[in-house]
């Protein structure tokens, strides 16, 4: 019995039960029982997901099908390596967000929609056909519709989030569906039989378009991200943390599946819109997170930019795997999937403390938090890890990603063609500003939020939350330490993903503590980096005790040049981000205005006379067999 | 690692740790000389850090560890920096921490911790010191890595010293058209980096105008002791970093006494040369209004990006 098979077999099962278990009324299983057993369920169904994941990339390809049990199609399940990262990314989140769930009991629909939206997630990547894939993700897509409209008590901007998620949503599943129909309407409905077909050229370009424009929409990427920042900050913490940390990750393996597995790579230019949205996205992102006064908001903004990279680097294999360069695309897909379990593990942590933090003050606004860190500090230090991790410095745990991807874009051999000379400065350019850009945002979150002094009644009287959620927190922040200081542990099941996907090369990255990149001069150990940076620290404080002739520090009322202490406000720049903030609207809006102009001039054909309608559907019937009739 | 490796490792902290603050001794004498001045000695800053020292350490109310943590791991950040860097030697003590990335990610981690040290402080200045450190930060970094970029795509590598080495092997290329323009981003980027004019003023008594000041407001006694040092020994770092990338001779490349004695003969003269230009220049450049200081940073990182696609193109 195959291993994968086995654990995601498990998972899926532990999840119906945690399902069920959050689902049962009070007199069956007692309300505090109930938040125990769907989150450790939800915990356990995630841990499960792991195992499945790293099986799956070490261990022998799996699939099987299970027919009559979706219509059409029947339910295929196919396991390879490239489905590993992603299962164990949803796993990983599902873990930290399950056991932070115990601690955090929320409403019935939360307990009992939350496994299944993660078991929903779990089949995206195990699907092996065009059916089981759709039906996985629409699941996906409307268990966590029902998680973002929980609180729709609130406040109305839960519905306003909740409409811009169901109809963006529904536009990329359509998208995605189109675009995968007119693949399998040919072929057949598995994925062996799509990797056999060998589509015309315009047909694969229509179909890698449409199924780009649903993924895009599903990762956050700009310009069709407009949901992403609505809906993540409207839902529950524990589902941002999912959506933000997994379910965004999902798009960047339905592009990895369909153009560079499915349809086996492409032209040059697929690889360079993905580049090009994904460069757009990993620089606007973060330049807009910096002058958000919401920590939620802030959060999702620096989800686009992380989105970003990954999508950078995925552009950026299929556009080496086109050129011919095996293996600086097997580089840069390896940065992307790593980016990828990072970001899980990261964005997840900053959504969980974020959590805490609003569970405790009530609060998401920066403005009115401040001084967190002596009433939290585990929630602080989550933060703060959660920040260092997200952020590209050494030693956090997009460093190696983010390093690896400037590795396979600065070996690029010059000579290579005018596009990728172009795309390739540009691709460098947008890594290093999204770096230094989310820096700023994160550091800004971390100092004005946690540090200073609490700027409200809701701040000063803030206290630490229960243990359980604390333990949500430290089991994320586990899995980013790990990845930070051990990227090597992961790195060579990675590099066996971007193997199996582009095709007979060499393994793009080895070593223990060193990460080695095979093919092109490049060595980076975050773990020395780590211990140097310890050693010195070590010896500064050491020199300054020696030098320092009085130890004892003693307490004194701030300066302020004169002014003394005050409450502060704590938006005091990032001048250059209102501008895009203009561009956005001046984007959408017309786009919106266009739809409401088409939907009122729509409604005169809908009267309410039912004549008219049978008429319609009589007209239609006879217009498709008419098409029919002359194209057959 | 090898010896020449080891020297270097050793040899290179502590050469830019002692010989820091005689830097900026040396550029406010010079600063003094140009205004008209006598101006203090150039030992001026040792005496300063001696006297810093021995004053009683205090911490501000409401502060937290994150405030005394700052000013350490800004030292600890550049002295690794110094120690991996190529300043005296081309070869790395440690060669897995020598890449651009960790370098300019070490830097910038330096920077972020002085940061939320001030913002730790709770108080208006410190805060607005904060959020322009951060606009620079964010800004600057970008320019450093693309522009050096510019010179490891040239070099078939990221590691310092490779890039170093392989201008030593083809001289020719200093002077091409993407070298020149990654050396004058550069120039912008260490110059915002650094705190000195047109981004910032060092010498303004004036917070509101501050940016690096408006940060340190809250510090005193060895903590002010530490962020003087360590910001000397930032620019010392960075100026080195500039000369070697783009005149690296001298460096010592291989094993000796001699060698390691005339590289670091050449490193000072060079951290030197550009300290007093660096000097010179700032007598004459008036310091930028705060809200266009993004504007001088985000036309240098036009130019290294220039730079990058002149390395792809004209080669």
């Amino acid at each position: 019995m195959n291993v994968a098979a086995t654990f995601l077999a498990a998972a899926l099962v532990l999840g119906v039960l945690a399902a069920l278990a959050g689902s049962l009324p009070d007199y069956v299983l007692k309300a505090n029982l109930r938040a125990p057993a769907a989150g450790l369920g939800t915990a356990l169904a995630g841990a499960a997901g792991v195992v499945a994941g790293i099986a799956a990339m070490t261990g022998d390809p799996y699939s099987a099908s299970v027919p009559g049990v979706l219509p059409l199609t029947g339910v295929r399940i196919e396991l390879d390596p490239l489905s590993g990262p992603f299962l164990a990314a949803v796993g990983v989140a599902a873990v930290a967000t399950g056991v932070y769930a115990v601690g955090d009991a929320r409403s019935r629909v939360v307990q009992s929609v939350v496994p299944l939206f993660v078991i929903a997630m779990l089949l995206v990547p195990a699907a092996g056909g065009v059916g089981t894939f759709l039906a996985a993700w629409e699941l996906v897509a409307a268990t966590s519709l029902v998680l973002i409209l929980v609180e729709h008590r609130r406040s109305p901007e839960v519905a306003v989030a909740g409409r811009w998620y169901a109809a963006l949503s529904q536009l990329g599943f359509l998208t995605v569906l189109i675009g995968l129909l007119m693949l399998a309407g040919r072929a057949g409905d598995s994925f062996a039989d799509l990797r056999d077909a060998h589509p015309s050229a315009v047909v694969a370009g229509l179909a890698f378009v449409l199924t780009l424009v649903g993924f895009t929409t599903a990762a956050g990427i700009a310009p069709l991200h407009v949901w992403l920042p609505r809906a993540h900050t409207e839902a529950p913490s524990q589902v941002s943390a999912l959506m933000s940390a997994a379910m965004v990750t999902l798009g960047g393996y339905g592009i990895v599946r369909i153009g560079l597995d499915l349809l086996a790579g492409g032209p040059r230019w697929w690889w360079l819109a993905v580049l090009g949205l994904g460069a757009l996205s990993a620089v606007a992102g973060p330049l807009r997170a910096a002058p958000s006064g919401d920590l939620k908001r802030l959060l999702t903004r620096s989800t686009i930019g992380g989105m970003g990279l990954v999508f950078v680097g995925i552009g950026a294999a299929g556009l080496f795997a086109a050129a011919g360069q095996r293996v600086l695309a097997g580089l840069a897909l390896t940065a992307a999937l790593l980016h990828v379990l990072g970001h899980a593990a990261a964005t997840g942590l900053l959504f969980l403390a974020t959590g805490s933090v609003v569970r405790a003050t009530g609060t998401r606004e920066l403005e009115t938090l401040g001084g967190l860190r002596r009433k939290m500090p585990w929630t602080t230090a989550g933060f703060g890890l959660g920040a260092l991790a997200g952020s590209a410095l050494p030693p956090g745990t997009a460093f190696v990603s983010v390093w690896l991807l400037l590795q396979a874009l600065v070996h690029t051999p010059p000579g290579t063609g005018t596009t990728i000379g172009v795309a390739v400065p540009v691709a460098v350019a947008a890594v290093a500003l999204s770096v230094g850009l989310a820096v700023s945002a994160l550091a800004r979150a971390f100092g004005v939020g946690f540090l200073a002094r609490p700027r409200s009644a809701a701040a000063e009287q803030a206290s630490e939350s229960p243990p359980f959620l604390l333990a949500g927190l430290g089991l994320a922040g586990l899995a980013s330490v790990v990845l930070a200081l051990g990227p090597t542990l992961v790195l060579p099941a990675l590099g066996t993903v971007s193997e199996t996907v582009l095709g007979e090369g060499e393994r793009a990255v080895t070593g223990a503590i060193t990460v080695r990149v095979a093919g092109v001069a490049g060595t980076i150990s975050p773990l020395l980096i780590t211990v140097a940076l310890a050693v010195a620290l070590a010896l500064a404080i050491g020199g300054t005790m020696l030098l320092a002739r009085r130890r004892a520090r003693r307490a004194v009322p701030t300066w302020d040049g004169g002014a003394g202490p005050a409450p502060r406000r704590a938006t005091t720049f990032a001048v250059p981000a209102y501008s895009i903030e203009r561009t956005e609207g001046r984007l959408w809006r017309p786009a919106l205005a266009a739809l409401n102009a088409w939907g009122e001039a729509g409604r005169a054909l809908a009267t309410g006379s039912v004549h008219r309608y049978v008429g319609y559907g009589f007209y239609a019937v006879c217009a498709l067999l008419a098409i029919l009739a002359v194209t057959r | 690692m090898n010896a020449l490796g080891i020297v270097g490792g050793v040899v290179q902290p502590v050469l830019l740790l002692a010989a820091a603050p005689l830097l900026a001794g040396v550029l406010e004498k010079v600063r003094a000389r140009l205004e008209g001045r006598v101006g203090s000695g150039i030992w001026q800053p040792y005496r300063d850090l001696r006297k810093l020292f021995g004053k009683e350490p205090v911490d501000p109310g409401g502060t937290s560890e994150m405030f005394r943590l700052g000013p350490l791991l800004l030292l600890a950040t550049t002295v690794v920096v110094a120690v991996v860097a190529p300043f005296v030697t081309t070869a790395p003590a440690i060669a897995p921490a020598a890449d651009l990335f960790a370098v300019a990610g070490l830097l910038a981690l330096g920077a972020v911790a002085l940061v939320l040290g001030a913002l730790d402080t709770g108080t208006a200045f410190g805060a607005l010191g904060a959020g322009r450190r951060l606009t620079i930060l964010a800004l600057a970094t970008p320019t450093l890595l693309v522009a050096v970029v510019a010179l490891a795509t040239r070099a078939g590598s990221t590691n310092l010293g490779a890039i170093v080495s392989a201008t030593l092997d083809d001289p020719v290329q200093v002077v091409s058209p993407g070298s020149l323009l990654a050396a004058a981003a550069l120039v912008v980027a260490i110059v915002a980096e650094t705190g000195r004019r047109p981004a910032d003023d060092p010498v303004t008594r004036q917070e509101a105008t501050m940016v690096h000041g408006a940060i340190v407001l809250e510090y005193a006694g060895p903590d002010l002791a530490l962020v003087q040092l360590a910001s000397a020994m930032r620019l010392a770092v960075l100026l080195g970093l500039l000369a070697n990338l783009f005149v690296p001779w001298g460096i010592a490349t291989s094993m000796g006494a001699a060698a390691v004695l005339i590289g670091v003969g050449a490193l000072v003269a060079k951290v030197a040369v550009l300290g007093v230009l660096v000097a010179v220049a700032e007598v004459f450049v008036a310091r930028l209004r705060v809200v266009r200081v993004p504007q001088l940073l985000a036309g240098s990182f036009v130019l290294a990006l220039l730079a990058v696609s002149a390395a792809f193109f004209l080669t």
